[in-house]
C-alpha cells in the first residue's frame, strides 16, 4: 500500500478529512521551506503538497506567483527541492508527500532520471498541471510503472464525457479544483461542491479532495464534511508573504496549519 | 513522399513538437475549438464569409511587388516584398483575427481576450472585436505598452480594455501568461484569440490556415508575373505566423529554400536574444513542446529583441519540427543590423518597414548580393514601421549622444 493509500484509508477509519496543506519549495529560502516542511505534519498537515518552482505559472494566482518568484529568487531548482524532501524524509516517514508544479523543469531535469530521484527521494505522487491525459506518455505512464502515484485535476469543465479519461490513470486521490480559475481565486457554492463530489463518486473510488479558494478554518471544515481532503494553498503562502522574517513565515505557516487543521478535525464530531 | 503540408497528426503533434500541455479546466475549451474548427474549415459559408472579409475589410490580395531600387542596390537576386503591411491595421496579423472572430462568432462567445506584444496583434483583435460588437480584453507587459505606446491608444480607441501585465520582464510571455489565467477564470463567456502559430493545438495549425493566404497569394503571383514559381522565401520569426502563413503552401516545393530569421538581438553568444531554435532548447511551455530560451534548471529565459513582435523566448511547434527535420534554415540577425536594414528600406522604397519585418530585410541584404540575378526571392514585409518610431527615434537619439 503507497503511503497516499494507508494515509487516506487511515482517515476514513477515523472518519475525518485530511487536510492537505500546499508551500512552494525554497518560499522563502530554503532553509526556511526545510523547516516549515519538517512543521506541518506535527501542525496537522496529513498530506503535503510541494510546489516545484516555475517561472510561468500559468494557472496560478498572484499569491502563489509570488511564491514562485521568491523561491528562484533565493536559488531554489529541482534538484534542491528533491534534497528538501530527502531531509524531510529523514524525520518523517508516514505523511504523503506530493511534488506539484508544471512540466518544463521535469522535461529539462530529464523524465527517467526525475522519476528515479524522486522515488528514492521519498515522494509519493506528482501533480503536474499542464500535463492532461492526453500526455500521459511525457511522464504519467513512467512514473506510475515506478510506483509514483499521479494525482489528476478534475475540474468544473470537465464533464461526464470526459471524466473517465482523466480519472483513468488517476491515482493516490482526485485533486478537484473546484472554482473555473486561477489558484487562491474565489470560492465555489457548497451547492456545486456537493454536486460536483457526488459525480466524482460515480466515476471513482479514489478519495477526493477539493482545493481552489479554501481559506480559513471554517470554510475548510465545511469542505471536510463533503470530501475526503481539503487543499490550503494560498492563505497559508499568504503567511510567508507577508512575514518579515524566515522565522516569522515557519511560525505564521505553522499556525495557520494548526488552526485549519482543528477546522479540518472537528468538522464531522 | 509524404506532403510535409499535413501536419499536425490527431493529437496537435508535428513530429515531437506541439501538442495540448494545458491545465485541465482547458482541456475541454480546447477541445471545443479545435471541434468547431474542423466543421468551419468545411462549411462553404465559412469560406465564403471569410473570402469576404479579406477582401473587402482587410483588403486583400496583398500586392506582390517588385522592389527594384532593393534589388539594384544588392546587385544580384531579384527581390519582390509581399506587401502585408497594405493590410487593414498594417501587418499580418488581421488575417488570422478576422478568421478566429468569424468562429468566436459561430461558437457564440461574446467576450475576446488576446495577448501582444508590439500591440499588432492587440490592435487586430481590437480592431475585429469592434467590427463584430464583442467586448475585447487585451493583456500587454508593461515593457511593451512602454516603448508602443501609439499601439496602446489605439487599442482603446477602437473600445478595448489593455490591461498592463507587471509579471516577469512585462513582454509578451508574461502577457500570454495573463491571458491563459484569464482564459481558465471565464471559460464560458470567452474565446482566446491567439496571434501567433503557438499556444495548445489547435491554435498552430488554425492560424497558420488563416495566414496561408500570404503563401497561397505569392504563388500565383509569382505565377503571374515571372510565370513560375520564387527560388526562395524569407520572412522574420518571433512565434512565427508570418513566416508560417509565407511558408506553408512551399514546403512541398523542394526547389523553393526557404528561410526562417529569427532576432538576434545584441547576438546570441551574449545570451541576450530572442532566437529559440538557434539558441534554445526543446521544452514545454503554453501549452505546446518547442525550442524555448530556458536555463540548466528548465527555467524560461526572458527574450531580448529590439522588436517588441518577436521578443517571445519560444516559437511555433512546426518550426521547430521544420528546423529538426531540416527543411527549412533558421539564421539570425542583430538589432543593430535589423535597424541598418530598416534605415535602408526606408530610403530606397520609400517603405518604412516594421522592426519585425526589418530582420528579414536584414537577412535579405546579406544574403541577395550573392545570388545570380534569374533568382527571385520574396521577403515578407509582414507590417509598416509607424509604430516603431518611438524605438528608432530612441536610438537615433543614443548614437548622437555617442558622438
Amino acid at each position: 500500500m503507497s503511503r497516499l493509500q494507508s494515509r487516506f484509508a487511515e482517515l476514513k477509519q477515523q472518519n475525518r478529512a485530511a487536510l492537505v496543506t500546499f508551500v512552494t519549495a525554497g518560499d522563502p529560502n530554503y532553509d526556511a521551506s526545510l523547516a516549515i516542511l519538517k512543521g506541518l505534519p506535527a501542525a496537522g498537515a496529513d498530506v503535503i503538497e510541494l510546489g516545484m518552482p516555475f517561472t510561468d505559472p500559468m494557472a496560478d494566482g498572484p499569491a502563489i506567483q509570488l511564491a514562485n518568484i521568491r523561491a528562484l529568487a533565493a536559488k531554489q531548482n529541482l534538484a534542491k527541492t528533491l534534497q528538501m524532501v530527502r531531509e524531510f524524509r529523514e524525520g518523517e516517514q508516514d505523511t504523503p508527500l506530493v511534488l506539484m508544479g508544471y512540466f518544463n523543469p521535469i522535461h529539462k531535469y530529464g523524465v527517467e532520471r526525475f522519476i528515479s530521484e524522486a522515488k528514492e527521494s521519498g515522494v509519493d505522487g506528482l501533480i503536474v498541471v499542464d500535463l492532461p491525459p492526453e500526455h500521459n506518455v511525457d511522464l504519467c505512464d513512467p512514473a506510475q510503472a515506478a510506483g509514483l502515484d499521479f494525482i489528476r485535476l478534475t475540474t468544473p469543465t470537465t464533464d461526464d464525457a470526459r471524466l473517465p479519461k482523466v480519472l483513468n490513470g488517476s491515482s493516490g486521490f482526485v485533486y478537484y479544483v473546484s472554482v473555473a480559475g486561477v489558484t487562491g481565486a474565489g470560492a465555489a457554492t457548497l451547492e456545486h461542491v456537493e454536486q460536483a463530489v457526488a459525480r466524482l463518486r460515480r466515476h471513482t473510488e479514489l478519495p477526493i479532495s477539493i482545493g481552489f479558494g479554501i481559506r480559513t478554518p471554517e470554510h475548510a471544515a465545511t469542505i471536510a464534511r463533503l470530501a475526503d481532503g481539503v487543499v490550503v494553498g494560498s492563505a497559508l503562502i499568504d503567511q510567508i508573504a507577508h512575514a518579515e522574517d524566515s522565522e516569522q513565515a515557519v511560525q505564521g505557516v505553522l499556525s495557520l496549519c494548526r488552526d485549519l487543521a482543528d477546522g479540518v478535525r472537528n468538522a464531522r464530531l | 513522399m509524404t506532403s510535409l503540408c499535413s501536419g499536425p497528426d490527431a493529437n496537435g503533434l508535428f513530429g515531437s513538437f506541439g501538442g495540448q500541455y494545458v491545465a485541465e479546466t482547458l482541456m475541454p475549451l480546447i477541445h471545443d475549438l479545435a471541434a468547431e474548427y474542423e466543421k468551419a474549415k468545411l462549411d462553404p459559408e465559412f469560406a465564403k464569409e471569410l473570402a469576404y472579409f479579406q477582401r473587402d475589410y482587410v483588403g486583400r490580395p496583398s500586392p506582390l511587388y517588385f522592389a527594384e531600387r532593393l534589388t539594384e542596390h544588392c546587385g544580384g537576386a531579384k527581390i519582390y516584398l509581399k506587401r502585408e503591411e497594405l493590410n487593414h491595421t498594417g501587418a499580418h496579423k488581421i488575417n488570422n483575427c478576422i478568421g478566429q472572430i468569424l468562429l468566436a462568432r459561430r461558437m457564440g462567445k461574446k467576450r475576446i481576450i488576446a495577448e501582444t506584444g508590439a500591440g499588432m496583434h492587440g490592435v487586430a483583435t481590437a480592431t475585429v472585436a469592434a467590427r463584430f460588437g464583442l467586448d475585447c480584453v487585451i493583456y500587454m507587459g508593461t515593457t511593451d505598452i512602454e516603448r508602443q505606446q501609439a499601439n496602446v491608444f489605439r487599442m482603446k480607441l477602437l473600445g478595448a480594455t489593455v490591461i498592463p501585465v507587471v509579471a516577469g520582464t512585462g513582454t509578451l510571455k508574461d502577457a500570454m501568461n495573463e491571458a491563459l489565467r484569464d482564459w481558465v477564470t471565464n471559460v464560458d463567456s470567452t474565446f482566446y484569440l491567439i496571434g501567433t502559430v503557438a499556444g495548445p493545438h489547435p491554435y498552430p495549425a488554425m492560424v497558420r490556415d488563416f495566414q496561408a493566404v500570404i503563401g497561397k497569394e505569392t504563388r500565383e503571383q509569382m505565377q503571374t508575373q515571372e510565370g513560375r514559381l520564387p527560388d526562395s522565401l524569407v520572412a522574420c520569426i518571433g512565434g512565427g505566423s508570418n513566416a508560417m502563413g509565407l511558408f506553408h503552401p512551399f514546403l512541398d516545393d523542394k526547389d523553393v529554400q526557404i528561410v526562417g530569421v529569427e532576432a538576434a538581438g545584441y547576438g546570441i553568444d551574449t545570451g541576450k536574444h530572442a532566437a529559440s531554435l538557434n539558441g534554445g532548447v526543446p521544452g514545454v511551455l503554453h501549452g505546446n513542446r518547442t525550442f524555448l530560451l530556458q536555463d540548466d534548471d528548465g527555467q524560461i529565459i526572458d527574450a531580448h529583441s529590439i522588436s517588441a513582435g518577436l521578443d517571445y523566448p519560444g516559437i511555433g511547434p512546426e518550426h521547430a519540427w521544420l528546423y529538426d527535420i531540416g527543411r527549412v534554415e533558421y539564421t539570425s540577425v542583430t538589432d543593430q543590423e535589423a535597424l541598418d536594414a530598416f534605415h535602408k528600406c526606408c530610403r530606397l522604397e520609400g517603405i518604412i518597414p516594421a522592426l519585425e519585418s526589418a530582420h528579414a530585410l536584414a537577412e535579405v541584404f546579406k544574403r541577395a548580393p550573392t545570388l545570380p540575378k534569374e533568382h527571385l526571392m520574396v521577403v515578407n514585409l509582414s507590417g509598416r514601421g509607424d509604430k516603431d518610431m518611438q524605438t528608432v527615434m530612441h536610438h537615433m537619439g543614443e548614437l548622437e549622444n555617442q558622438a
